[in-house]
């Protein structure tokens, strides 16, 4: 049988089969060898069909999050380094401290197994790095042609500490708007891959855990309203789907809102609104007035929102328009995003 | 970035605007036709509308080749693509414009094999590695998209690409100012006046600025060839305010760092020898004009997907409600239609303005809405 040999799993030259996916012994193996080994923890270990643990006392948090990036490797992270981002972001955008996560496989028959330990190695990484655990897991094989490669799709809980309420709700005209840092980077870093669009940059992907970022965020300022971070849709259409869920207007100014050179310079011979561009290690935070200089100062100490700012708040429209001041002195709505900028970028 | 923020440098905007505002002759309004959809994208994008006095009007011409492109020719892109079953190439904007019943990218996600590409030569590499399909390029687009259309006909002709052709829509920019001019609301009515035009920079970049001498001499009206970014906007603006207030009548150039007189030689000359004017073609909103598209001409006519296809040109209708025809006349505006922001939106476009971006209606929707509802809001700083 191809990819597997006697002794284990063939990860230099061996590919998915279809017998990876359908319970037997291949399955067994692959999970052994693969998935237990890289993520290495208790629960999993115990090989029962679900995870049993316990949570710390608080309000418990559950996000869920498909991935289906194309191309599955970008600049500055992969797609298994991406599902943790992802969900963990998820949870800790409502202040919760995530904890455990499951993951879920869809594999493309004939995708090498090379590649997809190193999805699977990526994943531990950043599990590691956020923290949290993979409990539980599964494993499906599509026929070739099916699939593309991998997808991912992941699951987690997180218990959200006494005192906190964040919510889309809660904006009120007034509250100010914190940006923690530059946007743009992981959809033109993803982007610059496309078969039918490469060019060359040095830009990396922002895919990050922010969890230690909102940490001390909530920390130091329990009374924060509202997180989100701005992955598909892009920073303008977060803020209008905040806009909505508060019934509130926001003005923002464009001067305000910090994007490296090599996004502004793709995003122009592109044609492509930066505005929409889609960010997978950045959040905005609403808070009062009297919390903002606070909350942006523990936000630039941290190294995940040394480039944080204020950019605009929360004002009284029934409308519940998003408008920009822009950098030329005038000013625009910044609509939800109509249509596809970039297809499959998370 | 170098190049770029030079031309939207906000100082230098507040003092192009305190010129501006210093021209204004007291009781006179300035009436000016920004022809291309990407100046009415640009305006709205950088919020001009706010830092203009009121005293300038300005009205959206019909320079999309998205919206001005009429259903029928969309219907026959769709045939292609469904019944003849090519692989049809065509830009983004294209896809969502709706057909008489349909759409390419409705068409797409029913099977057809539909392609998004950048450019032209995109197609040329699909035509090359599918040698046992028929690829069609959906070439659209004013004077700007024609040359390199015209460069794919050659290369394709000398690679012997024969599952390669073009479904030419090329549409030529000064008979469409003719058409506007001629237009009964422009001339004998009083419901559109024109006292003059900012003409698109990047199409002069390829013809010149002489083709616009016509309307000069014959129409008493002033142009300034503009370039795209905010400042350039203004300064020609400016321009315009200024040869109205001393009753010149020129065609002058702003974007001097580009263009030329005599525009670009050997781009025309690469157009002359695949391309030749239509006897007539048909625009939304304008009806059927002459000598105001190009085909291609008969010796590379095997690359004419019109006639590789046999496909005849046919009838559309469009929706009575949408009012498209008016808003690219520049006879009415995006928000005296009916179905603006109600049944039409750039999520659910009924008309063709709605669906590029360089749209009046979608520009008009996604930026500039806020100043035409009802004020509601009280900024709390």
């Amino acid at each position: 049988m191809k990819g597997k040999t006697k002794t284990g799993l063939n990860f230099s030259s061996g590919i998915v089969e279809m017998v990876h996916g359908s319970g037997g012994r291949a399955m067994s193996q692959l999970v052994d060898e693969l998935f237990i080994s890289a993520f290495d923890n208790p629960y999993l270990s115990q090989k029962n069909d679900q995870a049993s643990f316990d949570l710390p006392a608080g309000r418990v948090v559950m996000a869920t999050d498909s991935h289906v990036v194309s191309p599955l490797f970008f600049p500055g992270g992969d797609i298994g380094s991406l599902a943790i981002h992802g969900t963990v972001n998820d949870i800790c955008m409502s202040g919760a401290k995530p904890y455990f996560l499951s993951a879920g496989f869809i594999l493309e028959e004939g995708y090498p197994l090379k590649s997809l330990k190193r999805i699977v190695d990526s994943m531990a990484l950043a599990a590691g790095e956020a923290g949290v655990t993979i409990v539980t897991g599964d494993t499906k094989v599509v026929e070739r042609g099916n699939g593309d490669g991998v997808f991912i799709s992941t699951t987690g809980v997180g218990v959200i500490p006494t005192g906190l309420d964040i919510a889309g709700s809660n904006v009120k005209p007034g509250d100010k708007i914190i940006l923690s840092g530059s946007i743009g980077d992981h959809g033109v870093a993803v982007m610059s891959q496309r078969e039918n669009l490469t060019f060359e940059t040095t830009l990396l992907s922002d895919s990050q855990s922010l969890n230690d970022l909102v940490d001390v965020m909530v920390t130091a300022v329990p009374e924060i309203k509202c997180m989100r971070d701005p992955t598909r849709g892009g920073l303008g259409t977060t803020l209008n789907e905040i806009a909505q869920q508060s019934g509130v207007g926001i003005q923002f100014d464009e001067m305000q809102i910090p994007i490296s050179a090599q996004v502004a310079s793709a995003c122009e011979f592109l044609g492509l609104d930066p505005l929409y561009i889609a960010n997978e290690g950045k959040l905005v935070a609403f808070c009062a007035p009297e919390h903002s200089d606070q909350l942006l100062a523990v936000m630039r100490a941290h190294p995940k929102g040394w480039e944080a700012s204020i950019i605009g708040e929360a004002v009284v429209d029934d409308h519940r328009f998003v408008q920009m001041k822009t950098a030329f002195g005038g000013s625009r709505v910044v609509d939800w995003l109509s249509g596809e900028q970039l297809p499959r970028i998370c | 970035m170098k190049y770029v923020d030079e031309f939207r440098d906000g100082d230098i905007a507040q003092q192009l605007i305190g010129k501006i505002s210093a021209e204004m002759v007291v009781g006179r309004e300035y009436r000016l036709m920004e022809f291309c959809g990407g100046h009415t994208h640009a305006i709205y994008r950088y919020g001009i509308p706010d830092l203009l006095p009121d005293a300038i009007r300005l009205i959206h011409g019909p320079g999309c080749p998205v919206c001005v492109l009429p259903m029928s020719r969309i219907d026959m892109a769709i045939e292609l693509a469904v019944a003849h079953r090519v692989i049809l190439c065509s830009y983004g904007d294209m896809l969502r414009v709706p057909g008489s019943t349909t759409s390419l990218l409705k068409s797409k996600a029913e099977g057809a094999d539909i392609r998004m590409v950048y450019s032209v030569m995109d197609a040329l590499t699909i035509a090359e590695e599918n040698p046992d399909q028929q690829v069609v390029f959906f070439a659209i687009g004013f004077e700007t998209t024609t040359p390199p259309t015209a460069i794919a006909i050659q290369q394709a002709n000398k690679a012997k690409l024969r599952n390669f052709s073009v479904f030419c829509n090329h549409v030529l920019t000064p008979a469409a100012i003719i058409g506007i001019l001629d237009l009964p609301e422009v001339r004998t009515e009083d419901s559109l006046k024109i006292d003059g035009i900012i003409g698109p920079a990047h199409v002069s970049a390829v013809i010149g600025s002489d083709p616009y001498n016509f309307v000069a001499q014959q129409y008493k009206i002033p142009v300034v060839i503009s370039g795209f970014e905010p400042l350039d906007v203004l300064q020609s603006i400016l321009m315009l305010v200024r040869q109205l207030n001393e009753h010149r009548v020129e065609v002058e150039n702003e974007f001097t760092r580009a263009v030329t007189a005599d525009g670009n030689l050997k781009a025309q000359a690469l157009v002359q020898e695949t391309l030749e004017l239509r006897q007539e073609f048909e625009w939304r909103g304008l009806g059927f004009m002459p000598d105001s598209g190009l085909q291609i001409r008969e010796a590379y006519c095997e690359f004419d997907t019109e006639k590789r296809f046999n496909l005849s040109n046919r009838r559309a209708k469009e929706n009575k409600a949408c009012e498209c025809p008016a808003i690219i006349r520049g006879v009415k505006a995006p928000e005296e239609c009916k179905l603006f922001g109600t049944l039409c939106t750039p999520d659910n476009p009924i008309g063709a303005c709605m669906v590029s971006s360089e749209g009046a209606c979608a520009a008009h929707y996604s930026y500039g809405r806020a100043r035409v509802l009802p004020p509601t809001n009280e900024c709390s700083s």
